[in-house]
């Protein structure tokens, strides 16, 4: 069985995931005052204007928190790790923490940098991220 | 609540893996157990108040129960973080004069029927699907994201967890309505679990899946004269929800090692009680996760942020500690009835009649993350 559940693809969500196909990590903005938001919302929370288009983020964030995910009831699955990246435009989205191992829960990821990548997980095109090499 | 409204009867039914009864029936007994708790008969029932997803309807109830006529009703959302929001709407009502008397209940068959810690199916926008395309399907995965922040920044272990659910099942083990009754365990017991989620959480970390039900009837304080047992009083009920919140855990707050959602709730119960954590007897914390327990003791200041470790090593939360916790086992040791059981143990810690009753209770703390009641003798 497929390891991915699906993104549901709703009117207010579109923009990100038609974002994701053209391999462009997308953050709604409000046109009115500026401020951006993740996840979206049809309406800014700041200034309450219904006015709003999607910036491509510089796709560079850091890693706050992160777990190893095993399928609950499928061992066979490969685990993903999971993290919570806040992007250095300043909002946070749950990804996949790619081209490290995983199949060690003790890693040190946290305040890792990374950087936006796109890759195909069951089938379904994901926005990931992988660590920023130094240099 | 300005004391006007009070706990007049709690019931339930046994707390099992397999009740072998529809969740109605489950629904029926508890709440006819309440009702009779309370000195009242079906009859005298004029509101109903359960939880969005409960599968017992209103109409139905009625029906079985022999409730003729209903004047308020409501549901509460989000599952356990609203398990005392459920008090807090029939207190509201009861206050109002929308209704008299008021059925709050709880009732399914959580482990052989649909299991909440099984992986979620594809659940809808606006909410999880952020979470479950990456792989975070369950509740145990949604939580340790978060809770592996605490750990990181304040340098706890699963070990220091697994203290919490040593005492949780010593709690349980004296407890006849407890699952777990009998049937304590130490902290090598723990240690030898597997892992849900490693670093973060073992299978004695988490909550059990339960069958049966609970209920209480929220009443007027003028009942408090006719009823067969000592009346409890709901001295606050609070909400408390955050913009930018997400369903008790805490992805996009700025402090990942807090519960911003709880220290706002314990603000609220503090002002409306004019009560300190010193005047809380027992503290009755919804834990689907054992860690959930350590954020909610620092948020509600009965220890500093990134010491409940050293506080519940140090026995602060036992029977004889200075504040106990979770006294009939909690939702790891007595049963997970979506926390409403919890509650029930909060009005017996006050009645006087808990199985493991804690000297001279004036004051229970017992709180859902973002929901919170404070009961008292009245």
């Amino acid at each position: 069985m497929s390891g991915t559940v699906d993104p549901v693809v709703a009117r207010d969500d579109r923009y990100f995931w038609e974002g994701v196909a053209q391999r462009r990590l997308l953050i709604q903005r409000c046109t009115q005052c500026g401020v951006l938001r993740h996840p979206p919302a049809p309406m800014c929370g700041s200034c309450g204007s219904l006015e709003w288009d999607a910036q491509q983020a510089s796709g560079r964030g850091r890693v706050l928190t992160w777990i190893l995910s095993h399928h609950p009831n499928h061992p066979d699955v490969p685990a993903r790790v999971v993290v919570l990246v806040e992007l250095d435009e300043g909002v946070r989205l749950v990804s996949n923490l790619v081209d490290v191992p995983n199949d060690d829960p003790y890693a040190e990821y946290d305040d890792l940098g990374v950087m936006v990548d796109f890759r195909e997980h069951d089938g379904v095109l994901l926005p990931v991220f992988a660590p920023v090499v130094a240099g | 609540m300005n004391g006007e409204v009070i706990v007049a009867g709690i019931g339930q039914t046994e707390f099992s893996k397999d009740s072998r009864r529809s969740e109605l029936q489950l629904a029926a007994e508890a709440t006819r157990a309440a009702i009779a708790d309370a000195g009242l008969t079906p009859a005298d029932i004029d509101g109903m108040v359960t939880f969005t997803i409960d599968s017992n309807d209103e109409l139905s109830m009625m029906r079985t129960l022999g409730v003729k006529e209903l004047r308020y009703w409501s549901r509460t959302p989000h599952g356990g973080v609203g398990a005392c929001t459920t008090v807090q709407h029939a207190a509201i009502a009861v206050a109002s004069g929308a209704a008299d008397a008021v059925l709050v209940y709880r009732a399914f068959n959580e482990r052989s029927g649909r299991r909440f810690g099984q992986p979620l199916r594809q659940v809808g926008p606006r909410t999880l699907d952020w979470y479950t395309t990456f792989g975070i399907t369950t509740p145990a995965q949604m939580y340790s994201l978060w809770f592996r922040r605490y750990m990181d920044e304040y340098g706890a272990t699963n070990e220091d967890f697994g203290r919490y659910t040593v005492v949780a099942r010593r709690h349980a083990a004296t407890n006849p309505n407890a699952w777990f009754y009998q049937r304590p365990i130490t902290l090598a017991d723990h240690q030898e679990s597997r892992w849900i989620c490693e670093p973060v959480l073992r299978l004695l970390d988490c909550c059990q899946e339960s069958d049966g039900a609970v209920a209480l009837v929220v009443a007027r304080a003028e009942r408090a004269r006719d009823l067969p047992r000592a009346a409890v009083r709901i001295e606050a009920a609070a909400d408390a929800h955050l913009g930018g919140g997400s369903v008790m855990y805490n992805y996009y707050h700025p402090d990942l090692a807090a519960f911003p959602e709880a220290e706002f709730l314990a603000r609220q119960l503090w002002q409306r009680t004019g009560l300190a954590p010193d005047d809380i007897d027992v503290a009755m914390f919804y834990e689907n996760f054992s860690p959930i327990v350590f954020y909610q003791l620092e948020a509600f200041g009965f220890c500093k942020r990134g010491e409940a470790k050293d506080f519940i090593a140090d026995g602060n939360i036992d029977l004889d500690g200075s504040i106990p916790v979770n006294t009939n086992g909690g939702l790891l040791g007595e049963a997970y009835i979506h926390g409403l059981n919890n509650i029930l143990e909060g009005v017996r810690q006050v009645r006087g009649t808990a199985a493991n009753q804690v000297a001279r209770v004036e004051h229970v703390l017992v709180a859902a993350g973002q929901s919170g009641l404070v009961l008292g003798r009245a």
